[in-house]
């Protein structure tokens, strides 16, 4: 893919951080030590991401590197070597769908089967809606709840064709279905409660956290 | 089986809270100061007599790894960085020690760091843990205002900072030197070794890399005694192991065991079994994508153990175990691993840039069949030369796959090639 498809022609000229941000960009400074402050590139522009639609104007790159006293160009190689950073407009349900070898074990087929009957459009492509972003991804790091579909922050996981219906279901109604297992594992542990720890498991604490699942709103 | 009260991960699957407070209740934080007065070099002896090797998959003995490390401060600081880029395919048990065991990890960063004279720990989690890193973030917090992080941290009289770095979607910033450059603010491509980390690290100072699940076993082997975790597992493969169990097993999962179980009791016992059982089992790759597959007849008596699958020529690697049943498209399913070291390849060294896309587009032609009974032989010779020569072990982890491929399945392969053939021969008589 040369960058020329990576980056959006349409750009907006100018680009500025909240000042909610601001403050946050003090505080991870902070983190490094003194003249090391290039070290909160990639933090920085998970921020302008953030802030700017899921996507990194060109605006942005150049406020960074200003910032953090880096070469633009620094800033860009960083910003297109990761693949995390968009550098054009997606959806605003980015679907990125782990395809790799656990995956497509369990039917990650199915599940891309699934997105592709609905919005026919493939990896790198954006719904006629404009809401729905679809990118196969590499190994998401969720092995054993596979496949997983990870929808902007949240992982969906143990998937299959009529489960990835309901999730894009609750998504098209804006009300998404809790991140995490959708057959109703609490974790990592064997279907049906796994092998081990009976003790923690009867414990008190158990209630309070199977409603949370895989995603900890701090 | 091993018995839960040697469990090291109670909460594992998250069944109680990840919080300060039932950390503290399941015996994390107790008496850290006291396990500090051990002294640097103490901790170091024992975590090397415990025989703790890395869990990040090399298996590199830990308190050995500690010990590279200067025994005095002088101008320049001393990092210990935590490795949480977990991302080889097949591996997911860091996740659950951030997400369910946080308060695991920071002690064993106040603990680790002190033992190699450092006053400051980056955890490097891969970008797509988002919610991972939050909960993390929320652990740090909750340290920091109980006083078990930062100044006098436990009130141990050593001051300890740890510090949450966030990835950002590239397999290679799991290679230690790739992520330091990664942390520094450059792209993730890996530095010529030597210098080593232990001399040359972070910032130019001596840091040692380490993986989530080695730090955060650290003060329990501290507070049960070396001893106790030697005397788990097998001779030179000592104590306990989180495993991950994905693909063709009727129940998937993670689960903390004994390191040397037999691979078929770990996945009957815990998986739910191989899925249409045992005999149904085509292949085995144990510990994550880039460790040769077993076929059938290897899995059925090996054990889980860093030199029991070296010596049939594999690995335990991260212990990411991936179960192929005999409905697999074994060619296919290498194909795609082939596929993954292609797209992860950081581009700096020829041999793994161009080698992986050739690879890659040659496994696919296997897996139609599309070629010569020669070109296997061809493949293979390619990936001797790419093993080897690169700077990090990426190209090694993309060929390593495939020569298990053609060691175990070669006739699976020449079938495919001879039926191409004949397919091609009538279409050509039509």
């Amino acid at each position: 893919m040369s960058i020329d498809d990576r980056i959006a022609a349409d750009q907006p000229k100018t680009f500025k951080f909240t000042a909610k941000n601001e403050k946050e960009i003090k505080r991870i400074i902070a983190k490094y030590p003194k003249g090391r402050q290039a070290s909160a590139v990639m933090p920085l522009l998970d921020l302008a991401q953030r802030q700017h639609d899921n996507w990194i104007p060109m605006a942005a790159i150049e406020a960074i590197a200003h910032r953090l006293e880096m070469a633009e160009i620094r800033v860009l190689e960083v910003a297109t070597f990761y693949t995390m950073f968009n550098l054009k407009p997606v959806g605003k349900y980015f679907l990125q769908a782990c395809t790799t070898t656990p995956c497509w074990l369990r039917g990650s087929d199915e599940m891309m089967r699934c997105i592709k009957d609905r919005y026919n459009i493939a990896s790198g492509q954006t719904s006629a809606c404009g809401r729905f972003s679809l990118l196969e991804v590499e190994c998401l790091g969720a092995c054993v709840n596979a496949p997983i579909l990870q929808v902007n922050d949240d992982f969906y996981e143990d998937l299959d064709y009529e489960t990835t219906g309901a999730l894009l279901d609750s998504l098209e109604a804006d009300k998404p279905l809790p991140a995490g297992s959708v057959i109703g594992r609490s974790g990592s542990e064997a279907r049906g409660g796994g092998t081990t720890l009976a003790a923690v498991k009867t414990g008190k604490a158990s209630k309070s956290t199977a409603k949370k699942r895989g995603s900890a709103h701090a | 089986m091993l018995k839960d009260q040697d469990r090291i991960f109670t909460n594992i699957y998250g069944w109680a809270e990840p919080g300060l407070k039932a950390a503290k209740a399941r015996g994390d934080w107790d008496g850290t100061a006291k396990l500090l007065k051990l002294g640097h070099d103490e901790i170091v002896e024992r975590i090397k007599t415990s025989g703790l090797r890395g869990r990040g998959g090399a298996g590199f003995p830990t308190g050995l790894k500690w010990s590279f490390m200067p025994k005095e401060v002088k101008g320049r600081p001393h990092y210990l960085v935590v490795n949480a880029d977990e991302s080889e395919p097949g591996t997911c048990k860091d996740r659950d020690i951030i997400r369910h065991e946080p308060h695991k990890l920071l002690e064993g960063c106040v603990v680790a760091g002190f033992a190699m004279r450092s006053h400051a720990a980056y955890i490097y989690i891969r970008g797509e843990f988002v919610n991972e890193a939050r909960r993390l973030q929320t652990a740090i917090d909750e340290a920091y205002d109980a006083g078990l992080l930062g100044k006098n941290a436990a009130k141990s009289g050593w001051d300890f900072d740890v510090y949450l770095h966030r990835g950002a979607g590239a397999y290679i910033c799991g290679e230690e030197t790739a992520l330091l450059e990664s942390l520094e603010g450059k792209k993730g491509q890996p530095r010529l070794k030597p210098p080593f980390p232990a001399g040359v690290g972070l910032y130019g100072c001596p840091t040692t890399v380490n993986n989530v699940e080695s730090i955060a076993v650290a003060p329990t082997i501290l507070r049960r005694g070396a001893s106790w975790f030697a005397g788990l597992g097998k001779e030179n493969n000592t104590g306990t192991k989180l495993f991950c169990i994905s693909g063709h097993v009727n129940k998937p999962c993670n689960v903390e065991e004994e390191m040397g179980i037999p691979l078929r009791e770990l996945l009957e016992k815990h998986a739910g079994g191989v899925r249409g059982g045992w005999d149904n089992l085509l292949a085995v790759i144990p510990g994550g994508s880039s460790t040769p597959l077993m076929p059938i007849d290897v899995c059925a008596d090996i054990t889980m153990d860093f030199d029991a699958l070296r010596e049939v020529g594999t690995g335990l690697g991260t212990a990411g175990i991936i179960v192929m049943d005999k409905s697999t498209d074994i060619v296919k399913a290498i194909a795609r691993l082939s596929y993954f070291y292609k797209h992860e390849s950081c581009g700096q060294c020829t041999p793994c840039r161009e080698g992986t896309g050739w690879m890659w587009r040659m496994m696919e032609r296997l897996v139609q069949g599309e070629a010569e009974s020669h070109e296997i032989d061809t493949l293979e010779q390619v990936t001797r030369q790419i093993e080897g020569h690169t700077i990090c072990a990426l190209g090694d982890a993309a060929a390593w796959p495939i020569q298990g491929l053609i060691k175990h399945f070669r006739p699976e392969i020449e079938r495919r090639i001879a039926a191409r053939h004949a397919i091609n021969a009538v279409a050509a008589a039509e």
